[in-house]
């Protein structure tokens, strides 16, 4: 079986983001990227699947600029087998990502594919859900377990209440949560030898793809901030603080 | 035309995640219908009726719809869809895994997680951890909304809408329900809650946790959370991280111990009423967004709370 697995270049979740003071957007000149933290999650998950056996092939999909390859080479260094980067220098939404996707599934035929539960850059948590709709396929979200069995998969999901196991059918769309996985580092020798790598180039045009958005973004502007209040020095002090000033207790 | 919402629910109990994401759907604008769905929901459609605001609820019963699965809950919307040019859920972990399905099978590309209501057509939702809040319009014939709850406040009851059932869409038969592994607790839940305190990898172990951090939650009444930190250590369930991808709250005080401040966490709670931070580290991060800070070994000071209350 192969599996298929998505990632995405955003800024590195170490970066504290500045908003543009013209409201336009979020300042990414000059700002560290890195693969998205869900993203690290899948690759290694389906490279664990690889070596228990299960997969034959792991192949990685970026949808991005030209400079998402170094995400892609990121992830074949980690020990994936071939990379696609579906090649645009706009701004794609997760509908179009996923229908995308669903072009390079239709052209690779995987049995299973991996899908970060959302990029910490918009926050949508839509694409994976998105793509088992367009595929026809069931979906199994939030995952922290991955079994895979004869023509199903068993996936544990981190729901509001705790935990729920459902079985879905193969082919299926799975989305990595944060405890499936701690991601491997990838060595210098594989860092090296990930440069030798396949990988394909494409573009939404291959697809049949349109990449316009559908949700105009009118402004981005800076939260409402918080600003520090004072230190208290006893326990006594912080309870008649809470009674009397800030009236919660 | 009118708006659907999905309601959330366990078959027996109406979440109050709904009543909030009712808030939001009311001022996009329209006739709410509230969709229950499930098997053996009687008591939570009578409950969604009572809510005020609410138009009309509409029954799905079907074996296939008793767990939330995304597959068959999905189809049943889709099938609904035609009679709307809104479709709204809660962003809990249910309205979060079905509204892009049908998003997609509707061919509509999703707002999720609303924080504002501008205008019918335009909110105001968080990206970045909420580091930066965008304001979108939506171009779409119609509009698939996830509500981030925490910014709304719940509708109250004194309705009395009308209850219809409508039939459950063919079961796709894609996947199946296995198991459900879920925390009961006597805890109010920490998106309801008025006072959550939480704990951080300081706590050191799970034992410790519990040993520090449930006493002053049972004396509080308080609901429990955790960070990221804790929960990856294990010293806390997946369900009590507060933070970007956990749960987002804003209870009227939270309380903050041995919780160093990372941005993925302040997202989750910063809009709480009063924040307290307990820590050791004079430099935590915390401290730059609570309004009450002790510096202290919460192993000392955490059992003193509990007996000053």
């Amino acid at each position: 079986m192969k599996i298929l697995v998505t990632v995405k270049r955003v800024v590195d979740f170490n970066v504290k983001i500045r908003v543009k003071a013209d409201g336009t957007g979020v300042e990414l000149a000059n700002v560290k990227m890195s693969m998205n933290p869900f993203d690290e999650i899948s690759v290694e998950e389906a490279l664990r699947l690889k070596e228990a056996g299960k997969a034959s092939e792991v192949v990685v999909v970026s949808i991005g600029p030209a400079k998402a390859e170094e995400t892609l080479r990121t992830a074949l260094a980690m020990g994936a087998d071939r990379a696609i980067l579906v090649e645009t220098e706009d701004q794609v939404e997760p509908l179009a990502v996923a229908k995308i996707v669903k072009g390079v599934a239709e052209a690779e035929q995987p049995g299973l594919i991996i899908v970060g539960k959302q990029a910490i850059d918009d926050d949508s948590n839509q694409t994976g859900q998105m793509l088992s709709a367009l595929l026809g396929w069931p979906q199994g979200t939030f995952a922290s377990k991955v079994e895979i069995g004869d023509g199903k998969v068993n996936v544990t999901r981190e729901v509001d209440g705790g935990l729920q196991t459902v079985e879905l059918k193969l082919p299926a769309v799975v989305t990595t949560d944060l405890r499936l996985n701690e991601p491997r580092y990838a060595s210098l020798p594989n860092i090296m030898k990930a440069k030798k790598k396949p990988l394909d180039k494409k573009t939404p045009a291959d697809f049949g793809v349109d990449t316009a958005a559908r949700i105009k973004v009118l402004k981005t502007e800076e939260p409402s901030g918080r600003k520090a209040g004072i230190k208290v020095k006893s326990v006594a002090e912080l309870v008649e603080k809470l009674k009397t000033e800030a009236g919660v207790l | 035309m009118a708006i659907l919402l999905l309601a959330d629910h366990d078959n027996t109990h109406l979440s109050d995640q709904t009543a909030k994401a009712l808030t939001a759907a009311t001022k996009i604008g329209g006739d709410v219908h509230v969709l229950v769905a499930g098997s053996g929901v009687e008591a939570v459609a009578q409950q969604a009726a009572k809510l005020s605001g609410v138009a009309k609820v509409l029954v799905a019963e079907d074996a296939s719809l008793a767990h939330n699965l995304a597959e068959p809950l999905a189809a049943l919307i889709v099938s609904l869809a035609g009679n709307y040019d809104t479709i709204v859920a809660a962003a809990t972990s249910v309205g979060k895994n079905v509204m892009p399905r049908v998003a997609a099978l509707i061919d509509v590309a999703q707002v999720s997680e609303i924080i504002e209501v501008v205008s019918s057509d335009t909110f105001k939702r968080p990206i970045y951890a909420g580091n930066a809040i965008q304001t979108v319009q939506t171009t779409e014939p119609k509009r698939v909304i996830t509500v981030r709850t925490a910014s709304f406040a719940a509708a109250p009851e004194g309705g009395s809408a009308a209850i219809e059932t409508v039939a459950a869409a063919a079961d796709p038969g894609l996947s199946s329900h296995v198991s459900d592994a879920l925390s009961s607790s006597d805890r109010p839940e920490l998106t309801s809650a008025k006072i959550i305190i939480s704990g951080g990898r300081a706590l050191g172990s799970s034992e410790k946790f519990k040993e520090v951090i449930l006493p002053v939650a049972d004396k509080l009444g308080a609901a429990v959370g955790a960070s990221r930190a804790a929960v990856d250590a294990g010293y806390a369930p997946n369900d009590w991280q507060v933070g970007q991808t956990g749960k987002v709250v804003a209870p009227d005080l939270y309380i903050a111990c041995g919780i160093s401040g990372a941005i993925q966490h302040l997202a989750g709670m910063k809009d709480s009423k009063v924040i307290v931070a307990i820590n050791k580290d004079e430099e935590a991060p915390i401290f730059q967004v609570a309004d009450y800070g002790l510096v202290a070994d919460l192993f000392d000071v955490l059992p003193e709370l509990e007996k000053a209350l």
